[in-house]
């Protein structure tokens, strides 16, 4: 039994916290992808029903770190492990608050047809989710180099994200609904972008855990 | 091109603080056998003036060897042998000729454990003073007034400076240690784990004093208790089985350590 094994053990606890609590946040992303492509209304309300839930998994998270910096006085990696998982967490709250912004959006959108092509809407969600789960990969392996890799897809969705709000916006719609559409459809590839986001900024904290030093990868 | 000018005269500027902050003492190459053992392995250290100076590491390690070197207290215990060089203010304290009276009104040390004189709360002040021939009794009383100051201790017990310092709590005792220490005026203080025999708000206050005393003073203090290490130290130093493992200022070496075995010993994983 090491010294600290009691200590130890809560650390892991926290960690498994916070894989729960993503688990929970990318499904919640993937729900609202899921209810944007089938303009599914009953989906998205989940979405949005359940948020509360990933809410209050950050609340226990944030609550159990907090407990921990008091009884058990962590330094150096001990101390980034909590002050990351409380970083992390924040994150993935947004990820959640974006999934349900997209599902807000999908609501607004409601069984119209669509007035324009979804174009790479599918291939920057895709890459987003891809960067979620890189992300989430490095911090539970606690692997720089998968940090690094998610990092890198930020660039594409940067770019997808500009050409995408250009082709949405240039297009005048005939109607008042076709308006309303086109400004939701700018907006679900805004919150898209966020996601990557996010996705970067918890990518810079498995690398501050790590390492010890803060990189910008969003820059 | 503001910024790019800026950012080096600010460069320049931290460069130029860094380097007017004179050395202490600096160690080289110094090795301590008590008999057979090993007890101090190649240690090199500078300590620089007007800073806290922590030293940790586990029981046996030689931090507290270390410390009694620095005002050759080492030389009270049978069977020493040293080899290298300590320079205090460029002098080698360890050659022969260099008198360990002259040495000690300039590093002062307190101990674990308050041992305070069994006179009065004066006279454990003045008692220094005296033996290095001052004899003006108002001179004395200032002595003996600024010292209790500098110490915390001055409102406590103004007026009752002539009870027996034995009537005193603790933190009080310990501080009025630190107070007879100051009234030489020395020029280091060496403190051997001052607080481990006080509960925590006395152990607070002797924190609070040793941040202020800083200003004034060098300070080197062998402590096991890593919070202090990191409340109270700009540099700490972790000793292990008489080697110096890493020597770095103290925010680096409780956030980010470059050893794993600092690492794992502030974590709480061996020691």
């Amino acid at each position: 039994m090491s010294i600290r094994s009691h200590f130890d053990k809560n650390l892991a606890q926290l960690k498994q916290m916070l894989v729960d609590m993503a688990s929970q946040s990318e499904n919640a992303i993937k729900e609202a992808m899921f209810s944007f492509f089938n303009q599914d209304m009953k989906k998205a309300k989940q979405v949005i029903a359940r948020d509360y839930e990933i809410d209050e998994m950050e609340q226990e998270i944030h609550n159990k770190a907090l407990q921990l910096i008091t009884r058990e006085s962590p330094v150096a990696k001990d101390l980034r492990k909590i002050n990351v998982a409380i970083k992390v967490s924040s994150e993935i709250e947004r990820i959640g608050d974006m999934a349900v912004n997209i599902a807000k959006s999908v609501i607004q959108i409601g069984k119209e047809k669509p007035v324009k092509e979804f174009g790479d809407i599918l291939k920057m969600m895709e890459l987003s989710l891809d960067m979620v789960r890189d992300a989430l990969t490095a911090y539970y392996t606690e692997d720089i180099s998968i940090a690094y890799q998610c990092a890198e897809k930020d660039d594409e969705v940067d770019q997808t994200f500009g050409k995408l709000v250009q082709k949405f916006l240039s297009y005048t719609p005939q109607d008042p609904n076709g308006m309303n559409q086109i400004i939701q459809l700018a907006f679900v590839c805004r919150f898209i972008e966020r996601i990557a986001d996010h996705s970067t900024n918890i990518a810079e904290n498995v690398i501050f855990l790590e390492t010890g030093e803060r990189k910008n990868l969003n820059a | 091109m503001t910024i790019t000018l800026v950012s080096p005269q600010i460069e320049v500027m931290k460069m130029d603080s860094i380097q007017e902050k004179n050395i202490v003492y600096q160690t080289s190459q110094l090795n301590l056998w008590y008999g057979e053992k090993h007890a101090l392995k190649n240690i090199n250290l500078d300590i620089l003036e007007n800073e806290v100076t922590a030293i940790i590491g586990p029981s046996g390690c030689g931090k507290s060897t270390y410390l009694k070197i620095l005002n050759r207290m080492i030389e009270l215990v049978q069977g020493v042998k040293i080899t290298g060089e300590i320079l205090y203010r460029n002098r080698n304290i360890l050659d022969r000729s260099y008198q360990v009276e002259e040495l000690r009104t300039k590093v002062g040390m307190v101990f674990q454990k308050p041992n305070p004189f069994p006179k009065s709360i004066y006279e454990n002040v003045a008692y220094g003073p005296k033996i290095h021939g001052i004899r003006d009794k108002k001179v004395l009383e200032q002595i003996v007034e600024k010292s209790l100051r500098s110490a915390a201790l001055w409102d406590e017990v103004k007026d009752r400076l002539n009870q027996n310092a034995y009537s005193l709590s603790g933190g009080q005792q310990q501080r009025l240690c630190i107070a007879r220490c100051l009234a030489i005026e020395p020029d280091v203080i060496l403190m051997d784990e001052p607080t481990s025999a006080l509960d925590p708000i006395s152990t607070l206050k002797i924190e609070e004093l040793v941040k202020e005393l800083k200003k004034e003073y060098s300070i080197i203090i062998v402590t096991h208790n890593m919070q202090q290490a990191a409340r109270i130290s700009n540099k700490t130093a972790f000793f292990l089985n008489g080697e110096v493992i890493e020597f770095a200022p103290t925010s680096k070496i409780f956030s980010n350590p470059k050893d794993k075995r600092t690492e794992d010993y502030i974590t709480g994983r061996f020691g």
